[in-house]
């Protein structure tokens, strides 16, 4: 019964090689037909697409929905209605709530309420370790059984070898990734932001690049001992994507993300005491922002992922020192990758999609990312030409803390279909 | 300041008028105060520095004593400060340590609103207690908002309010004289 | 000229001109602080208040000086550490500060950045005294009315900074100001505490104490605390004296004249040994009177730096 045309469109499913004008026929939560000019038969809902890109609906694999513990910055309901918005049909939940997501029973609190919402799917990752202590492993078995997809310990490193060689060797198990928050916060000791010269004139402690590019290898040399999975976090150096490309190379299984902040903005940002600038990894050069560039084009880094991390507006008024880390994205995502990638002719589009939707749905192992016949109805439709600001204040997010506002992007989503269901139309 | 505005100026007092207003002021302080005992003559920054100087010449070539000076700079003590649109500079204050039993002669080029007296009294308080200020000018073109009356002055002129009395003295304008400008507007 | 700005949060956004300007005025304020009384009404039924956010005995009791004298009605409000409620209390304090109708806050704060993010949130003008390792700019500004005093001008003059550059407001404020007035600047100290990105910021590093003292007109000392001996920056504070601290023999070996400028407190032994503190080449009690000074200059230009206000008030007179 539930049956949906999207009409006039232009295709792209990297996944299967599709890149034409088609139009597609969803039906009870699936992908029916793809063909040109199909016609809607009785009782068939019409989306009509001319002149958009009609792409499998985008996946996040890297969202803080807050819920629970921190309910005034996002909920599980609201953020899933800004990734609607953003063009995303998927999110993966980071379990850093409060209380942890580290067992069964908080896994399927976090599915639940985004099934109630109806937006967006929500894919929660679980805890390594016990409250994200970095001491002892979690339930990860039971988590699994309850929804779980990956598991990272983000927002904190797992500091220890030990304990991260051993969540590696039993992630076998289940054959899903480890996804590490790559610092060493020794290094990194009390910095706030990227270490080099504008930390230095603005006196505020700096973290080296190094931070990240010790874990990252070392976790790589991990995951070639233990065979697992190991999932790079947020990349923001240059010799960190230098280590991931050389461990690709050697057959390790290492993926990474980068965050759209990461690969448009730097250290720079900062001036001013900039508090939507502070996150962690912190914003880095120049010379890294082309690097993150580059491995995006080449494939070293899988995919984009958001980083979305709300904070209640007050949080992020003090002193930079005293803001907490990290900046929404999942509204701007698209916008802000169409334009500084596709316009800048780092990525075709079609290779954007892939790092927006198939990747991360692989790396997952996800239904998503890809509209095959039968596959799963998540569809996102993207306006591609027209050019419009980002207004923080028009945020369907609970939270404000982007900085992008008042930036002049092209792209965006027209509409979002889950399960054949139009759930966000512009 | 350009040629058009120049040619509009009225001059009132040229060089030799002006000095001679200035001896015969000279002459003026020494008879009322009996000689030049005890007396202290402080010029108001920046003009009034410049004519106390020379008081004090005609004064030495007069009685042969060359009396004390020093120098005031009032912008501290104006009531106008926060209401003046340009910044102003503040120039240095030199006064003996303790004023107390001085008469002070108080020169200034200008005597207008009486606003700066009033600023420049204030100021001399704070050094000690004189027994007598009194003012010299070398023009007095009226005006006053204060009740302030000058004890010796060079030239009394009736002027109109918007009208702009300018004086110029060698060591800081390369020439003397008093001139009247129209208002600019 | 004209000094057109609201705020003092450093020397770095500051023009030559404006420091010129700034240490001109406070020539003549120097002699206010000789006079019996000691005070002139320039800034009375202004309110001033002092925020300050760490302890401070003398920044703080030279900036109460510079506002008394000026006859501002000041208030001292000292919040302890303790009582610092992350995130909340700056944003609570500037909107109780606009309700209270001051006029000027001075603020020192731990954290960088702080006086600005008050600047944009109040009316007042905002003065800072010391955040974080950022920029304390009154200090910078009597460091240099100190050197210009002895040298009779900045331009050409080498002065390198010695000791915890990393963590120091006054070396940056020294960099800016000192840099800007056409100065050379270097700085020196054990390499965990002199960071090479500071070259960007145009000085030139001195790995050793023995190059500065052959070839400075002064140098600026600062002071070393405990806690980085206690994060591994340096051994010991024996050690530290040992290869950078400013000794009579260090100085007589290098045989020629330098003068001395310190910030103050002073740990003696440690960066600077007892008879060089109260030797004949130190200025340092002349760097505390020029402060009270420069902070008078600073708080005078400030008040009538209005631009708005004055253009305002200046169609309305004539």
């Amino acid at each position: 019964m539930n049956r949906l045309l999207i009409r006039g469109g232009h295709l792209v499913d990297p996944r299967n090689k599709v890149d034409e004008k088609l139009d597609i026929l969803l039906a009870e939560g699936k992908v029916a037909e793809i063909g040109k000019s199909l016609s809607p038969g009785r009782g068939t809902k019409v989306l009509e697409a001319e002149g958009k890109m009609v792409v499998p609906g985008l996946i996040d694999m890297h969202v803080h929905l807050r819920e629970p513990g921190r309910e005034d910055e996002e909920k599980v309901a609201s953020g899933c209605l800004a990734a609607a918005a953003g063009g995303f049909t998927a999110v993966a939940a980071m379990p850093n709530t409060d209380p942890v997501t580290d067992n069964q029973a908080a896994i399927g609190y976090i599915i639940r309420e985004a099934i109630r919402a109806g937006y967006s799917r929500v894919y929660p990752i679980g805890a390594i370790t016990k409250n994200i202590k970095g001491e002892s492993l979690a339930e990860m078995g039971g988590m699994i059984d309850a929804g779980a997809v990956a598991f990272t310990d983000d927002g904190h490193c797992v500091a220890s070898a030990e304990i991260m060689r051993k969540a590696l060797t039993y992630s076998l198990i289940f054959n899903v990734p480890v996804v590490q928050h790559c610092e060493d916060s020794t290094l990194a000791e009390n910095g706030v932001m990227n270490e080099g010269i504008v930390a230095t004139r603005l006196g505020l402690p700096g973290i080296p690049a190094e931070s990240e590019e010790v874990i990252v290898y070392r976790d790589c040399t991990l995951a070639r001992l233990t065979g697992a999975r190991f999932h790079v976090a947020h990349i923001s150096c240059a010799r960190s994507v230098e280590v991931v490309r050389r461990f690709k190379a050697e057959g390790v299984k290492v993926t990474a993300e980068v965050t759209p902040h990461h690969f448009c903005l730097t250290e720079e940002a900062v001036e001013g005491y900039n508090t939507n600038a502070k996150m962690a990894p912190p914003l880095r050069t120049k010379a890294d922002v082309k690097a993150v560039r580059k491995g995006l084009a080449e494939g070293t880094i899988d995919c984009i992922a958001s980083d979305h991390a709300p904070h209640h507006y007050d949080e992020k008024e003090t002193a930079f020192a005293n803001a907490p880390n990290g900046v929404i994205g999942l509204e701007t995502s698209f916008p802000i990758s169409y334009t500084e990638l596709v316009k800048d002719g780092v990525l075709d589009f079609s290779t954007l999609i892939k790092r927006m939707s198939a990747a991360p749905g692989e790396i997952l192992n996800l239904p998503g990312g890809s509209l095959g016949k039968g596959d799963s109805a998540d569809v996102a439709v993207l306006d591609i030409n027209t050019e419009w600001v980002i207004d923080k204040n028009k945020f369907y997010s609970k939270s404000r803390n982007t900085p992008f506002h008042g930036r002049k992007v092209t792209g965006r989503a027209v509409a979002t279909v889950v399960g054949g269901k139009i759930v966000w139309q512009l | 300041m350009n040629a058009g505005a120049k040619n509009r100026e009225r001059r009132i007092l040229d060089a030799q008028m002006m000095n001679r207003s200035m001896r015969r002021i000279a002459h003026e302080i020494l008879e009322q105060n009996q000689g030049s005992e005890a007396l202290l003559v402080v010029g108001i920054q920046t003009r009034g520095v410049n004519l106390a100087q020379r008081l004090v010449g005609y004064i030495k070539e007069i009685e042969g004593v060359r009396v004390p000076t020093g120098k005031l700079d009032i912008t501290l003590y104006r009531d106008d400060l926060r209401h003046t649109p340009v910044q102003p500079i503040v120039r240095s204050t030199d006064l003996p340590p303790d004023v107390t039993g001085k008469r002070i002669i108080l020169v200034d080029d200008v005597l207008f609103t009486g606003r700066t007296i009033r600023a420049a009294l204030d100021a001399l308080i704070d050094f000690g207690r004189p027994d007598r200020i009194m003012l010299a000018v070398l023009v007095d073109r009226g005006h006053r908002e204060f009740p302030i009356r000058a004890d010796f002055a060079g030239k009394t002129l009736s002027t109109k309010k918007e009208e702009k009395v300018v004086v110029r003295i060698k060591e800081v304008d390369g020439t003397d004289g008093v001139w009247i400008e129209p208002s600019s507007q | 000229m004209q000094f057109n700005r609201k705020h003092l949060l450093g020397l770095e956004e500051l023009t030559a001109e404006e420091i010129r300007m700034i240490l001109d005025t406070a020539v003549p304020f120097k002699e206010i602080s000789e006079r019996q009384i000691k005070k002139v009404p320039v800034l009375r039924g202004k309110t001033i208040i002092n925020l300050f956010f760490e302890p401070s005995t003398r920044t703080r009791i030279s900036f109460e000086f510079a506002e008394k004298r000026l006859s501002a009605d000041t208030i001292h409000v000292g919040v302890s550490q303790s009582s610092v409620v992350k995130g909340e209390t700056l944003v609570d304090m500037a909107r109780n500060l606009e309700a209270m109708r001051i006029d000027m806050v001075v603020i020192r704060h731990p954290a960088s950045g702080a006086p600005a993010f008050l600047a944009e949130r109040i009316d007042s003008n905002v003065i800072n005294a010391g955040d974080g390792w950022h920029e304390h700019p009154t200090q910078g500004l009597l460091d240099m009315l100190t050197l210009r005093d002895e040298f009779g001008k900045l331009k050409g003059l080498k002065v390198v900074i010695v000791g915890d550059v990393v963590h120091s407001r006054v070396a940056r404020s020294n960099i800016w100001g000192l840099k800007k007035m056409g100065a050379k600047v270097g700085v020196c100290g054990p390499p965990t505490l002199v960071p090479r990105s500071l070259e960007a910021m145009g000085v030139e590093i001195y790995p050793r104490i023995e190059d500065v003292l052959a070839e400075a007109d002064a140098i600026n000392v600062l002071r070393i605390q405990l806690e980085r001996m206690q994060s591994n920056m340096f051994p010991s504070l024996g050690e530290y004296n040992r290869l950078y601290g400013i000794s009579t023999e260090k100085l007589e070996k290098a045989g020629r004249d330098v003068l001395i400028l310190h910030p103050g407190p002073m740990n003696r032994g440690v960066e600077i040994d007892s008879d060089v503190a109260d030797g004949d080449y130190q200025v340092i009690l002349k760097q505390v009177t020029n402060g009270v000074a420069v902070r008078m200059a600073v708080l005078f230009l400030l008040a009538g730096g209005k631009p708005a206000r004055a253009a305002e008030v200046a169609a309305t007179l004539e």
